[in-house]
């Protein structure tokens, strides 16, 4: 079996003395949808930190298209392919939407008209407030123009960290169709989600992480039939 | 950064012998008269530093406003001890009051307009329009009573003068009214975050000092009061003594110069007991309840306020004791000098010199910030004897009259500045928590969990 | 949550010639200048109440009033409020993206004007001079040469390593009393503590003489070459400087810098680049403040320090860390400077009211009193300034 297109293996990292990650591996092919669930303080967030760089692994590495990318800083993985929308101040405020994406695009910024425009056809709100602030917006508007600053750079993979939250229920619904449209371009996409049952029934797979360990993987759709999984953790 | 061990008893001990032996050798080398003169004013330094100390190092409060404080204290030394102007106080006293109490009709009328005024459009114009026929007012009474006043003599008096006290009873009355002050300058900003804070009472600072300057009515402003009373007995007083002469026979000094030095000796010991007690007290305010709550809320104000404490009420109160103690050191300095000239404050000299000695000397450390005081007091001191000296030792390879050499000679005493902000940038970067820090652990949180572990 | 919406000065030309939803536009408060508008007109208004109440035997002269207010407070009032707009512009930017009051602000402009007035000096003695402008315009670049080249070094030798361990802001603050030191005695071993003037050209461009002969009014207008030079210099600036800040990448990049750094890290700003040209452009405008300054009045080391209150003071007005927001508050400080303690008896005596007293509300030396009591007002009441800016 070739190797995943991004994989996160056997990482172990964390905070200060104590380690929150014991050891968990992530992965995701190019135009898949990964979805990592768990309960509070399972370590979703910081497995996605680890794998972008924001913290330090103490063991394990991170491989992006067979490259090993595990010494890389951020912006140094932002240039081998890799888009992030953190999960809060995740825009400019006072800059305008449209200089957000430019600030997007800020490594790269050729062609910068092309990628907007095409952007905009995934997030009309890009041309409608494209001189507004990001700060004036609503929530939904903001992390509309965040996942477009972070898809700016054309990455192959986007990482989102909790992306419906402080979104309203309807906007959730428009926010991962447009996901599933990103990935439909064949882009990988690594998502943190609380809203476990929602985005297990569209992901392609599914990381179960507790106590910084995978507890089930599999696809989305066998998760939420898994007895287990479903008791545990989706409430029933 | 383990420095915790070391400063158990030895390096406090270590730094102030080399400090002791930096004054003898002044002493030795330069002359003992120096050496005193030195001493004095490295107390009432070090004072002002443990006063900065009490609101930076427990409260972590960016008091930018040292001089004004010093400055009030440098006033109270004047109204306790000088002697009353009767004649002022006939032609000026009832107009000066008339206006004092217009002054507060205004400021009342604005609260209460700012309370009873729903209509926001409308409360700034009444407010303002209130305020400028207030001043209009009190201004009529105020302005021909100065002018009265001021008339009295001017050439010695031109103010309403002092009580005629002790002047030593001025260094409590100091510290009474910079606490005063600092009263009602931290009910307005204490709520302000550090930079505000820090900008505000640098502001603040300059306001009451441009005060001073100006209202000679009040203590003669730029005119300056000279002639302030001494709380130790006079050189040539000592000299005319038969039993000083005597001494001075037998110790084999000139008596002129012996009586310069035990007069300063003197000082010395009323300031170095000043400095004691209160060092004593604060030392034992910081390892009480309340100084281990004060450190708390300082590490983590956040954490603090939501276990129920008043942060805003603590912070006055730190405000208020530190002030009070700079103030008392501001009193102490014009008794010293023997005059007050308002002109003399400068917020290098009174407020930044002693944030570097309080930095320098280790912040939250009130040991480190007397230490400080003394070795920052030192080296500014010497920094000007010694710029000259180094300039010549530099330019000696030029011409005697080489432009360049004269103006090198001319401005080497301002050396002083870059040596101060050098060794404040060093100390920051080597050891940022100063030469004697805050012995942390001990005393703070992580020590009473341990204690209660072991009982 | 939906933040309140807060007019940026940086978009605010753009907003309305957008298609905003009403409702929103509607939601907006009112815009920040408007206050001062309604004011400006209430004086107006007032003015002319006077003009016509005041009116007993034919002794009112608006005219002349006018024309010694013009003279005395608002060519003064605009000159010394670009000079500190320029001076807080700097304080603004570097409070923006480092986080922190640089208190060695007021002395990088006594030391890039001392860098001028030598260049001066120099030009002086080649026989080069500007013709009726001051030989100081020409020395300009050697000066911002010099505080360029002192703030970066700051930067390399202090600030860096703070910005790398991302030290507390008092961290900064205490290192930029350490850099105030330094710098100030720098400025006093080069040049020493005394006095320097060094505006040469034409001193007027409209004498008092000239203006009266022209008008025949027995009030003069004086039109120093240093206020409109100070004017002119001041809007290229501050445009040059908008321009930059909405128009370029490395304009935009800061702003991004200022409004979340570990965005900007993530979007691959380097902060170190960032770093670099905020000291560049604040020891510029620091220097041109200085000379600017200078040549109005004269230069003197310690006159140079205590511009420091009045420079944070206008920042903090404006709100800090809004470029905008402190050009206005160097004129909202500059102004009430110079309208408090300004004498009115004459301006008085020709709207008809004659009296003995001088009319001044506060004495000259209070200044900084009025300064400090803008300030507490501000913090108090409207602790993000006038343009909101950042709460520190």
């Amino acid at each position: 079996m070739p190797d995943p297109f991004l994989i996160g293996e056997a990482i172990i990292c964390g905070y200060g003395d104590a380690n929150i990650l014991h050891g968990c591996t992530i992965s995701v092919e190019k135009g898949e949808i990964a979805v990592i669930v768990g309960p509070n303080g399972a370590g979703k967030s910081t497995a996605m930190k680890a794998i972008f760089g924001l913290l330090t692994l103490r063991e394990g590495s991170v491989h992006l298209g067979g490259q090993d990318i595990s010494t890389l800083t951020p912006p140094d993985r932002v240039a081998a392919g890799m888009g992030f929308v953190p999960q809060t101040h995740n825009v400019f405020p006072s800059l305008t939407v449209r200089e957000n994406l430019e600030m997007g695009a800020y490594l790269c910024p050729q062609n910068i008209e092309d990628r907007i425009e095409q952007l905009a056809r995934l997030f009309p709100i890009l041309k409608e407030r494209s001189r507004q602030p990001a700060g004036e917006l609503s929530g939904g508007q903001r992390q509309q123009v965040a996942v477009a600053r972070a898809m700016m750079t054309q990455p192959q993979v986007l990482m989102l960290d909790e992306p419906t939250a402080g979104v309203s229920p309807i906007l959730v619904q428009e926010l991962f169709a447009k996901v599933q449209e990103i990935a439909a371009a064949g882009i990988a996409v690594l998502i943190v989600e609380q809203n476990a049952r929602q985005a297990l029934s569209f992901a392609h797979k599914g990381f179960v992480l507790v106590q910084g360990k995978n507890r089930f993987t599999g696809t989305g759709q066998d998760l939420l039939d898994d007895p287990d999984v479903r008791q545990s953790f989706l409430g029933g | 950064m383990r420095m915790d061990t070391d400063t158990g008893m030895g390096r406090p001990f270590w730094l102030a012998l080399a400090m002791a032996m930096a004054l003898v050798a002044v002493g030795v080398l330069q002359s003992w008269n120096v050496a005193m003169a030195i001493l004095n004013l490295q107390l009432i330094s070090a004072l002002m530093a443990l006063g900065v100390n009490i609101q930076w190092g427990y409260g972590g409060l960016f008091n930018f406003g040292i001089m004004g404080f010093t400055a009030l204290g440098g006033l109270a030394a004047v109204l306790v001890a000088m002697p009353p102007v009767a004649e002022a106080w006939a032609v000026g006293g009832r107009g000066m009051a008339t206006a004092a109490v217009t002054m507060a009709g205004t400021a009342a009328a604005i609260w209460a307009l700012h309370r009873l005024i729903k209509v926001k459009a409308l409360r700034g114009p009444a407010m303002a329009l209130v305020f400028v026929v207030g001043l209009a007012l009190t201004r009529s009474f105020y302005s021909p009573s100065v002018a009265a006043i001021e008339a009295v003599d001017p050439s010695v008096t031109g103010f309403l003068g002092g009580l005629g006290l002790p002047i030593m009873v001025s260094w409590l009355a100091g510290g009474a009214l910079a606490a005063a002050v600092a009263w009602v300058i931290g009910r307005i900003t204490l709520g302000l975050q550090s930079d505000y804070l820090a900008i505000a009472t640098l502001g603040i600072s300059a306001a009451l000092v441009a005060v001073l300057r100006n209202e000679d009515w009040l203590a003669r402003g730029v005119k300056n009061v000279t002639t302030l009373p001494r709380p130790v007995p006079y050189e040539q007083d000592l000299q005319g003594q038969d039993w000083f002469v005597d001494l001075s026979v037998r110790v084999g000094m000139d008596p002129s110069l012996l009586s310069g030095i035990a007069v300063k000796a003197l000082y010395a010991l009323l300031f170095g007991s000043v400095l004691l007690v209160l060092f004593w007290l604060s030392h034992r305010a910081l390892h009480s309840p309340w100084g281990r709550m004060m450190r708390a809320i300082r590490d983590n104000r956040d954490a603090a306020e939501a276990m129920g404490k008043d942060v805003t009420r603590r912070h006055l109160q730190v405000f208020v004791l530190g002030s009070a103690v700079v103030g008392i050191a501001g009193a102490m300095l014009v008794t010293l000098n023997g005059q007050f000239t308002p002109a003399s404050y400068a917020p290098f000299r009174y407020t930044f010199l002693i944030w570097v000695m309080v930095i320098v000397g280790g912040s939250g450390n009130n040991g480190g910030a007397i230490l400080g005081g003394f070795l920052i007091w030192f080296l500014w001191v010497q920094a000007e004897v010694g710029g000259p000296w180094l300039m010549t030792l530099l330019t000696s390879g030029l011409q005697e009259d080489a432009p360049l050499r004269q103006h090198l000679l001319n401005v080497a005493p301002h050396m002083r500045q870059l040596v101060m902000g050098c060794i404040l940038l060093v100390v920051l970067r080597l050891s940022p928590r100063g030469l004697l820090p805050e012995p942390r652990g001990r005393h703070g949180l992580a020590q009473q969990r341990n204690g209660t572990e072991h009982s | 949550m939906e933040p309140p919406p807060h007019p940026s000065p940086v978009d605010s030309n753009v907003v309305d010639t957008q298609a905003v939803d009403t409702k929103a536009e509607t939601k907006r408060p009112p815009a920040p200048w408007r206050r001062p508008l309604w004011i400006a007109v209430g004086v107006a208004l007032g003015l002319a109440v006077l003009s016509m109440v005041s009116r007993d035997g034919g002794g009112i002269d608006l005219l002349n009033a006018l024309v010694r207010f013009a003279n005395f407070v608002v060519i003064p009032g605009i000159s010394y409020g670009c000079q500190l707009g320029l001076g807080a512009l700097g304080v603004t930017l570097i409070y923006a993206v480092m986080r922190f009051s640089d208190f060695a602000h007021a002395d990088t402009m006594a030391f890039g004007a001392m860098g001028v007035i030598l260049a001066t000096r120099v030009l002086q003695g080649m026989g080069i001079s500007a013709g009726p402008l001051p030989t100081a315009l020409l020395a300009l670049p050697f000066g911002i040469l010099g505080a360029v080249t002192l703030a970066l070094v700051f930067d390399r030798a202090v600030y860096r390593f703070y910005r790398r361990q991302r030290a507390a802001p008092v961290t900064f603050v205490i290192a930029s009393i350490g850099a105030m030191f330094v710098t100030n005695g720098l400025v006093r071993l080069i040049i020493g503590p005394g006095d320097q003037r060094f505006a040469d050209g034409d001193r007027f461009i409209i004498r008092v003489q000239t203006f009266k002969e022209m008008t025949g009014l027995s009030e003069g207008l004086a039109l120093r070459t240093t206020h409109v030079i100070t004017l002119v210099v001041a809007v290229m600036v501050v445009l040059g400087l908008f321009v930059f800040l909405n128009r370029t990448p490395l304009g935009k990049a800061m702003r991004a810098y200022a409004d979340n750094e570990d965005l900007a890290l993530l979007s691959g700003i380097n902060p170190e680049r960032v770093a670099l040209w905020t000291w560049i452009i604040a020891a510029t405008l620091a220097t041109i403040a200085g000379t600017l300054y200078g040549l109005d009045k004269s230069f003197k080391p310690f006159t140079y320090f205590q511009l420091l209150l009045p420079i944070f003071a206008s920042a903090i007005v404006g709100g800090i860390g809004k470029p905008l927001g402190a050009i206005a508050g160097g004129f909202v400080v500059a102004f009430s400077e110079i309208a408090f303690t300004y004498p009115y008896r004459k301006i008085l005596g020709y709207l008809g009211f004659e009296t003995d007293s001088l009319v001044q509300l506060l004495s000259t030396d209070y200044k900084f009193a009025v300064c400090f009591i803008i300030l507490v007002v501000v913090l108090i009441w409207r602790p993000r300034g006038i343009f909101q800016g950042r709460v520190i």
